[in-house]
């Protein structure tokens, strides 16, 4: 495999795993969050300082990514949760661009606008794999217990959920912070692949990208977050020419995902073998019953 | 007998809206109580307050002795209320199952570790959840359409997942609102002998909204009758029959001859 060809693998996984936080946020629980970039922002300055300044080991320091862009969240939440979803979303929006503005003022330490070099080239393909695999296999294990049926039931309906015993302020502010602890995971895979960062990689467009892949993946369906996060990475990488479109192409998508299918590429479904057994079952009923049939 | 829920002097304005004013009522340990009167009588705003939706303005609430004023609509639900909703409010978008499967949270004894490893026992403790999910859906004659999508059910099989939804709180006091209504005559009779059926095997306490006189009358051992947000009567239903106040809010007043 060329490095280009791992490299876009490479980039695949590092958005799968913001965009499933977002999954878990937008598409289960319906919290809209313009601030996940912040998220990544967070998780990509504190695991490159900590590489740079004190060198720790890879998995600290994107454990230490990840801790600081949940903590940072579980206040957020707190603060702004209680808000309703527009307002949030507005007060996410301007979290996001708050971080990056301050990432870039922040010069001593985080080399300003100009970015951070030198970060330590760590993230290699066995490493975002691995992460990957965990990632899915987390947000999984998550949505198919209390945790996530809680998250849906208050998506469905806040006030039945309140009616049934669950904690909807506490709920939602779990979700915001699983969301922001995955982005700062890829923040953190992020900045230790490209080994440079800067603020403004981390702007408007790439929350708007997370939530736009998870509309177009289908909202409450990881399967549909994860084939629309290689579709959207892999795309613009086969039409390089076309790549300055991109949002463009983005922004037609929604509209027509929005319009024809609102239930988005998967719309609540999962992949599953189910429907492949179910038919092997009935065509080895319909066998048998052609034997004993051609039976006299 | 003691009482379950003692409800002593409930107000609730709306700004210069008087829905409810000086309601008080004490059902006790396994009765069934109704509450009646015409559109806007402050019905549903007092079962919102019970439920902590709305804040009373004024008056007490105890549920076995402990205040619910103040709680949280979860925090009532934790402490043993059940309720349904005169408009309907199911997880429309997920399966008849689901919607039991979610209400059975309360009894999830698992933390997030847990589910996130799968490890100590979770799988058996997801197992214990579904199984009783799956003995409600029974029990309330929807295990037909466990698969099908709660929105997509006929409105009486929507009605029964929400009370299947409520009981798997393990409620001690059931709030109905308004259970038959949308019910032809065989539909709510038959509604009648379910609901003592839940009230025997589950030792629930039961208070009901309901328009339907007749399964008022057979269901209820009290009645209290509200007219903008006043309490006009209360009593058996033999003696809210009887009562002038009552059939001149239901039927109007006799032209006085000038």
């Amino acid at each position: 495999m060329s490095t280009y060809e791992q490299g876009i693998i490479i980039l695949i996984g590092i958005n799968i795993i913001a965009v499933l936080g977002v999954s878990i946020l937008t598409g289960f629980t319906r919290v809209f969050s313009f601030g996940n970039a912040g998220f990544m922002a967070i998780g990509a300055y504190v695991s490159a300082l900590l590489s740079l300044r004190a060198h720790a080991p890879f998995v600290a320091a994107i454990l230490g990514g990840m801790a600081v862009a949940g903590a940072i969240s579980w206040l957020l939440g707190k603060l702004t949760l209680g808000l309703r979803g527009d307002y949030f979303l507005i007060a996410t929006l301007g979290f996001g661009e708050c971080v990056r503005v301050l990432f870039e003022y922040l010069d001593p330490i985080t080399g300003g606008a100009r970015g951070m070099p030198g970060i330590p080239a760590k993230t290699t393909l066995p490493a975002v794999t691995i992460s990957v695999v965990l990632a899915i296999l987390l947000a999984w294990n998550f949505l198919h217990s209390r945790y996530g049926r809680n998250l849906m039931a208050i998506r469905e309906q806040g006030m039945a959920a309140e009616a049934v015993g669950i904690d909807t302020a506490h709920y939602k502010t779990l979700a915001f912070v699983v969301s922001a602890i995955y982005a700062g995971w890829s923040g953190a895979l992020y900045a230790h692949y490209l080994t440079f960062i800067a603020p403004n990689m981390f702007n408007l467009d790439k929350s708007a990208e997370l939530t736009i892949t998870v509309v177009i993946g289908g909202l409450g369906s990881l399967t549909g977050s994860v084939i629309s996060t290689v579709l959207l990475t892999v795309l613009p990488e086969v039409l390089r020419a076309a790549s300055t479109y991109r949002m463009l192409f983005y922004g037609v998508a929604v509209v027509l995902i929005i319009t024809v299918r609102p239930a988005g590429l998967m719309g609540y479904r999962e992949f599953s073998l189910a429907p492949l057994h179910r038919a092997l079952d009935r065509w080895r009923a319909r066998r048998l019953a052609a034997g004993t049939g051609a039976k006299p | 007998m003691t009482a379950i829920l003692d409800i002593k002097g409930l107000d609730k304005f709306f700004g210069g809206v008087k829905a409810i004013q000086n309601f008080s009522v004490e059902l006790p340990e396994f009765g069934i109580y109704g509450l009646i009167g015409p559109n806007g009588a402050g019905k549903t705003t007092i079962f919102n307050t019970i439920t902590g939706i709305y804040r009373p303005t004024g008056g007490s609430i105890r549920l076995q002795g402990r205040e619910l004023v103040g709680k949280q609509p979860f925090q009532v639900a934790n402490l043993g209320v059940g309720r349904t909703f005169q408009n309907i409010r199911l997880f429309t978008q997920l399966s008849v199952a689901e919607n039991v499967f979610i209400a059975c949270q309360s009894d999830a004894d698992y933390n997030l570790l847990g589910a996130l490893t799968r490890l100590g026992g979770f799988r058996a403790k997801e197992a214990r959840l579904r199984e009783k999910s799956l003995y409600l859906l029974d029990y309330m004659g929807l295990s037909q359409v466990a698969e099908a999508k709660a929105g997509s059910l006929p409105y009486g099989h929507q009605r029964k997942l929400e009370i299947a939804r409520a009981l798997a709180l393990n409620p001690r006091l059931l709030l109905l609102d308004e259970p038959a209504a949308g019910m032809n005559g065989d539909e709510s009779r038959e509604l009648v002998d379910f609901i003592f059926r839940l009230h025997a095997e589950f030792k629930l306490s039961i208070l009901m909204i309901e328009h339907h006189m007749d399964v008022v009358m057979k269901l209820c051992q009290h009645i209290t009758v509200l007219n903008f947000g006043l309490t006009i009567a209360d009593g058996t239903p033999a003696q809210i029959t009887r009562d002038p106040g009552v059939i001149e809010a239901y039927l109007g007043r006799e032209e006085q001859p000038c």
